[in-house]
């Protein structure tokens, strides 16, 4: 019962936000959703089935490029296909999917880092792509990115739209849609994880020939959860470019990959919250850091000579947050979270008269 | 044809190179099966503390001092990191070193800024000519000390004391420890290893004919991941050929990039990713990796 009061009132919480906080809370805000989703993805491959990838970003990529590619009208310099915004999003993620299921003769049968290493070949061999195919990418200055427009309704500046004396630019309409999408891609890797895929996942994670002897077709689970994820990582594309409204060749390289690593490390692997609190860290600290620059020690303004700049300062600080959760938390944020929220679990012994067993005691151990 | 022996020499040379990092890479995997994702962050370490104290001890004590430092930090990162994470996976750890890597990378890049830097070698930009063929002198010493210390390396590896510790810890860690081997210095020692040769990488890939050290030093020496990979993650040989695969690769796709306009700009540096799907595709383990067998 509280479960579902806790989750209403996040969800009126963040329905609220538009009308009170400026747009760069709100960029900042969709920013870490779109995180948010590509990591989850990321955790169901690395965290629950402990297949360690360093490709993200290219899925990210694929999807941002895809989604402007299928939408955007042709012109002389750029080929589009000028396709409804919508069916863009849609076939942009299974564009990912695809690229992902490509990947799959290699993705199914390497395990941990060494599907780690050659995922890299998917970052330099994807970036070498859209710095070169210009007529589709755009090449190094990128292309813009259509406003989506879902049955009539526009997710841009125009027509004009105010809601309650706010007015409602492409930013807030965007928030809505991507808290939407945020709460479907929970659902649906939630629901993933706690049926039989999950149990699969986790076992061939735990142990790899004991998931074989078991009957789980381990080559083909993998292949699987790798395309599952990259589909994750294509929808995150896609939001990311709608809010850019610009994508840029150089954003989809190594150092996003990392980032995405560093998320679920640090929000707790294997898990669905795990990956939404790592990504919310990841991706507000270097804005906190740049917002708040002139109070912190040590942190620079943007642009100043000497000292460490926020995005620097954010860098190592959750460089070193990776290193600290691994040593001192196991179960990363999340699990701190729960640890706090489960202590002290008082069992109230009953006085008299004395149980007969400890069976009758079980209903009050939660 | 003289193109072709040049850029053939080249390539074996920046090879040698490469073949130094993946052999860090693999000693550290070998001792203590993390693949350590740090790697290119203590080569930085190493470069950047050399061209910057070149000016000031001279470029040997400079070099002697940077890849000293270099197997200091290497040897921190095993002893305050990876022995002290108690973690049920591997690819755990593997994550955790990508932690350090992101540490120590950034605060180096951020000291660089968009400064290139030299590294003070004697050999500057001379140059040997061999009946017609033209060889940059760095090159020639890149290949003899490559080899020179790989040769060492795989002698102390096979008749040391040390390297039989080594070897035993690899095959069988707990074996090895009621044996009396002391798993603990060890993994520290092959960590030094790895850090103090890839300090020597650092250099030979900073010399002439590129520029200098810069920020994206880091990223060139990714390329050695492939090299330790395609060879097999556990294999010293599969190190070596892998590592001169790559080079040669390398070399020989920016060498002939203009007959392969049709591939893009660039495509030099993304040959040796391609190289090692291909080997992958044919070869999950590797050219020379054991493949893993289980008995249920």
């Amino acid at each position: 019962m509280y479960r579902y009061l806790a989750w209403t009132g996040v969800a009126a919480v963040l329905c609220l936000v538009p009308f009170y906080l400026d747009g760069f809370w709100l960029q900042t805000g969709l920013f870490a959703m779109s995180a948010a989703i590509g990591a989850i993805g990321i955790n169901l491959l690395t965290g629950a089935t402990g297949q360690l990838s360093m490709g993200h970003a290219f899925f990210l990529a694929v999807g941002a490029y895809s989604y402007v590619f299928f939408s955007a009208e042709p012109t002389a310099r750029l080929s589009g296909l000028g396709l409804p915004t919508g069916v863009a999003a849609v076939l942009a993620v299974v564009v990912a999917g695809v690229a992902g299921g490509l990947f799959s003769p290699i993705a199914g049968r390497l395990k941990g880092a060494y599907l780690g290493i050659a995922t890299f070949a998917l970052i330099f061999g994807g970036q070498h792509v859209l710095f070169n195919a210009e007529h589709l990418t755009g090449g190094f200055n990128g292309r813009a990115v259509p406003e989506l427009n879902l049955f009539g309704f526009s997710f841009g500046d125009t027509p004009e739209l105010i809601v309650l004396q706010v007015p409602f630019g492409t930013l807030e309409r965007l928030w809505f849609l991507g808290l939407v999408l945020v709460a479907l891609s929970m659902v649906f890797a939630q629901g993933v994880l706690k049926g039989r895929p999950g149990r699969a996942m986790n076992t061939i994670r735990d142990h790899e020939i004991a998931a074989g002897v078991m009957g789980v077709p381990v080559a083909r689970y993998r292949a699987g959860v790798f395309v599952l994820s990259s589909m994750y990582g294509g929808l995150a594309g896609v939001l990311l470019a709608l809010v850019f409204q610009r994508t840029v060749p150089e954003y989809f390289g190594v150092l996003l990959s990392l980032d995405y690593l560093a998320m679920i490390v640090i929000g707790g692997l294997g898990s669905v919250g795990g990956a939404v609190v790592g990504a919310l860290f990841v991706s507000l600290l270097p804005q906190l850091l740049t917002k708040y620059s002139d109070s912190i020690p040590l942190v620079a303004a943007p642009g100043t000579p000497g000292g460490v700049s926020p995005a620097e300062a954010a860098r190592i600080l959750y460089g070193a947050a990776v290193v600290t959760v691994v040593l001192f938390l196991p179960g990363g944020l999340l699990g701190l979270i729960k640890k706090i929220r489960l202590r002290p679990p008082r069992l109230r012994l009953p006085l008299s008269p004395p149980s007969p067993s400890p069976e009758t005691r079980s209903p009050h151990v939660p | 044809m003289t193109t072709f022996v040049e850029l053939l020499v080249n390539g074996i040379s920046i090879g040698a190179v490469y073949a130094l990092i993946a052999l860090g890479f693999v000693i550290i995997f070998k001792a203590t099966e993390v693949v350590n994702f740090a790697h290119a962050s203590l080569l930085l370490a190493g470069g950047y503390l050399v061209a910057r104290l070149w000016p000031l001890v001279g470029f040997w004590a400079a070099l002697l001092i940077g890849v000293a430092a270099a197997a200091l930090v290497a040897a921190a990162i095993e002893f305050l990191v990876i022995r002290r994470a108690n973690v049920a996976s591997h690819s755990v750890l593997a994550i955790v070193t990508i932690g350090v890597d992101i540490v120590i990378t950034t605060e180096l890049t951020r000291q660089i800024g968009t400064d290139v830097l030299a590294m003070g070698d004697p050999w500057g930009s001379q140059v040997v000519q061999f009946g017609g063929v033209t060889l940059a002198e760095t090159r020639i010493v890149a290949l003899v000390t490559a080899a020179a210390l790989i040769t060492a390396f795989l002698l102390a590896f096979k008749y040391t004391g040390w390297g039989v510790a080594m070897r035993a810890a690899a095959e069988d860690a707990e074996t090895a420890a009621l044996m009396g081997v002391r798993l603990g210095r060890v993994s520290m020692s092959a960590w030094a290893v790895a850090g103090g040769l890839a300090a020597v990488a650092a250099l030979f890939l900073c010399v002439f004919p590129t520029p200098g050290l810069d920020r994206s030093t880091s990223l060139v020496a990714l390329k050695a991941f492939p090299a330790a990979i395609l060879g097999g993650l556990d294999s010293t040989t599969g190190a070596l050929v892998g590592g001169l695969i790559i080079g040669v690769t390398e070399s020989m796709m920016s060498g002939y990039q203009n007959d392969m306009a049709f591939l893009g700009r660039g495509i030099g540096d993304v040959a040796p990713f391609l190289v090692m799907l291909v080997i992958l595709l044919i070869r999950p383990a590797g050219l020379f990796g054991t493949k893993e067998l289980a008995r249920v």
